[in-house]
């Protein structure tokens, strides 16, 4: 059992390295050959592009939307500093409650939902012999089409007067009524997060097929020959050897969900009544619509802290897989 | 022999039937899409429970509402704006990223993984989360209203997918490549360009094709940035132009919808292979 004594160690004297490469990088420079200094140099030179643009346009904006959020501007008048005052006036605003509950639900309903068919349709298309490739491809169409063109399509066929849904649910016998499905707040939100599942599953079943195809077919028999069923098979094998996979795709799923605007802003436009809001569609109707700056870039920073955690979980799984990937 | 049948009647049960209406469900409102626009006025306006309702064709097919779209709104300027402001973000996505890839998978420096963890987080920022600062600090640059207010914000949020995705490509790359290059007498810069850049020639293809989709869909930035008519994207133009208050010209909308969708679609049908590559590979990391 030497093996395990020895590899210990060597985790220990391999992991402080960074942080020493980052607490002494000046000494390092001053030490660096005439070779390493010049791929530093070109490195600088290659990443300066990207990082200029990012700079000007992602950093820049975020830390001038924090002093926004901060302000009390309007739309051609310089703000005034107060402080919290816009948070303050978030918090004890009741549609700006609604809106956060709205997001929540809508990013839990249909990122549960896309999961569930997503892996369904992977799961059948990974089993399927025939037709695999054109059906993939014909599959992707709501996640390529612009967003706003096709949701504008279920618009019309939503509509209450004019309304395909209806017409086939009638017929088919599910109804014998008109549904209003973008009248009321339930109805409204409930077919929101419908369209966004029709927007949002392709994506899910595409690359949760692409991580079911590198699992080995033998893995499968091993299991088959132990006796396990179909149900055991893909909770006990797929489900856990997928799991990298599944987790990344919720977690990108999760922060476009939770982030969305377009869906909402044509479907609802927030409405019936500001009952189907978003955190994004709110903060444009305070802050494009009504003009008033420095509360919707508070509204749309009230995104952030959740946000963030999900990125830093993503980091961490992410390092995780490699740190294991690098360990085994 | 009934086995066999037994087995058959499964799979038509759990894969072909479940995955048919899955197909029929995701692409149906297309097809309706394309029924609307071309149906006429009259028949359109039909309240869904009268007898006559036959929503699935039409036996008088028009091409009013492409007329309409064509002669009354900027439609092919608009379409014209689209196409230039997603090739130029691509193509200045595509530069940045392609660089910052080699220099993050290729060379070693000081805070090389922080960079890199710093523009992957910068993926995940989405653009509803600053277009409002990000419209101030866009009318500081003068650049309101101006197809610059897109062509430079685009590449924000193309750039970080392209880096991500190519590293993972020049890392497939071996370095062998490169060195017997620079023994051969090439500089680290020459080897760069002249060897491994054409080598990852599809992957920089992917790479575009995504990001060419993704500029062509973008809405908040474009609906927020740019206020005259003439110098919206397909996306704002329709919906901007084709809604007057709560009323829909629901023929000319859906004849804007098909044409907006239908190059992104075409281009997509070219390249399914490298587009489902790069969202896999993005994914994938």
């Amino acid at each position: 059992m030497p093996q395990p004594a020895e590899s210990a160690p060597a985790t220990v004297l391999s992991k402080p390295t960074p942080i020493r490469t980052a607490a002494f990088g000046l000494g390092r420079l001053r030490r660096a050959s005439r070779t390493e200094r010049r791929e530093w140099l070109l490195a600088l030179i290659l990443l300066t592009p990207a990082l200029v643009m990012l700079g000007l346009f992602v950093a820049y904006p975020f830390v001038r939307g924090i002093w926004l959020g901060l302000l009390d501007s309007v739309v051609g008048r310089e703000g005034q500093f107060v402080g919290l005052q816009n948070y303050a006036k978030l918090w004890n605003d009741s549609i700006f409650r609604r809106t956060a509950q709205n997001t929540f639900i809508y990013t839990g309903c249909a990122t549960f939902l896309k999961l569930t068919l997503g892996m369904l349709v992977a799961l059948m298309l990974n089993n399927l012999v025939g037709f695999k490739r054109i059906l993939r491809a014909s599959m992707l169409l709501p996640w390529i089409v612009p967003t706003v063109l096709s949701t504008l399509a279920w618009k019309w066929m939503l509509d209450p007067t004019f309304s395909i849904v209806n017409w086939i649910l009638y017929q088919v016998g599910f109804i014998r009524l008109r549904v209003d499905w973008l009248g009321g707040p339930v109805m409204a939100m409930g077919s929101v997060i419908l369209v966004n599942v029709w927007r949002g599953t392709p994506f899910f079943a595409i690359t949760l097929l692409a991580g079911l195809q590198t699992i080995s077919p033998d893995v499968y028999e091993a299991a088959s020959i132990d006796g396990a069923n179909a149900w055991q098979r893909f909770w006990k094998v797929t489900w856990p050897l997928l799991m990298p996979v599944t987790m990344v795709v919720v977690l990108f799923s999760v922060i476009q969900t939770f982030a969305d605007f377009q869906l909402v802003y044509i479907l609802t436009g927030g409405g019936p009544a500001n009952s189907t809001h978003l955190f994004a569609t709110y903060a444009y109707q305070i802050g494009v619509a009504t003009g008033k700056l420095g509360e919707g870039a508070a509204a749309s920073l009230a995104m952030f802290p959740v946000l963030f955690m999900v990125v830093l979980f993503q980091l961490w799984y992410i390092r995780r897989g490699e740190g294991g990937k690098g360990g085994a | 022999m009934a086995a066999v049948a037994g087995a058959r009647w499964k799979r038509w049960v759990f894969l072909y039937l479940p995955l048919g209406a899955f197909v029929v469900v995701t692409l149906f409102p297309f097809y309706y899409m394309a029924v609307t626009s071309i149906r006429p006025d009259q028949e359109m306006y039909i309240p869904w429970n009268r007898p006559n309702f036959a929503p699935f064709w039409t036996l008088r097919p028009t091409l009013e509402h492409f007329a309409l779209l064509f002669r009354e709104t900027l439609f092919v300027r608009w379409l014209l704006n689209t196409l230039m402001i997603s090739t130029l973000s691509t193509a200045i996505a595509l530069f940045c990223g392609l660089l910052a890839a080699y220099a993050l998978a290729r060379l070693r420096f000081p805070m090389g993984g922080t960079l890199g963890s710093g523009i992957f987080v910068t993926y995940l920022v989405p653009q509803t989360l600053l277009f409002i600062p990000l419209g101030e600090v866009i009318r500081n640059f003068h650049l309101g209203d101006t197809p610059w207010a897109l062509i430079l914000t685009y590449p924000t949020f193309l750039i970080p997918f392209c880096t991500w995705l190519l590293m993972g490509y020049f890392r497939t790359i071996p370095r062998e490549l490169e060195e017997c290059a620079q023994i051969d007498g090439a500089t680290r810069v020459q080897a760069m360009v002249r060897i491994i850049f054409p080598v990852a020639m599809p992957g920089i293809l992917s790479a575009g094709i995504f990001a060419f989709t993704h500029a062509w869909n973008e809405f908040i930035y474009a609906l927020v940035f740019l206020s005259s008519a003439q110098n919206k994207t397909i996306p704002v133009g329709v919906v901007s132009e084709l809604v007057r208050g709560d009323t829909f010209f629901w023929g000319p909308l859906m004849a804007g919808a098909l044409l907006g969708s239908v190059p992104v679609a075409f281009i997509y049908s070219f390249f399914v292979e490298q587009y489902v590559s790069a969202m896999t590979g993005a994914v994938k990391g």
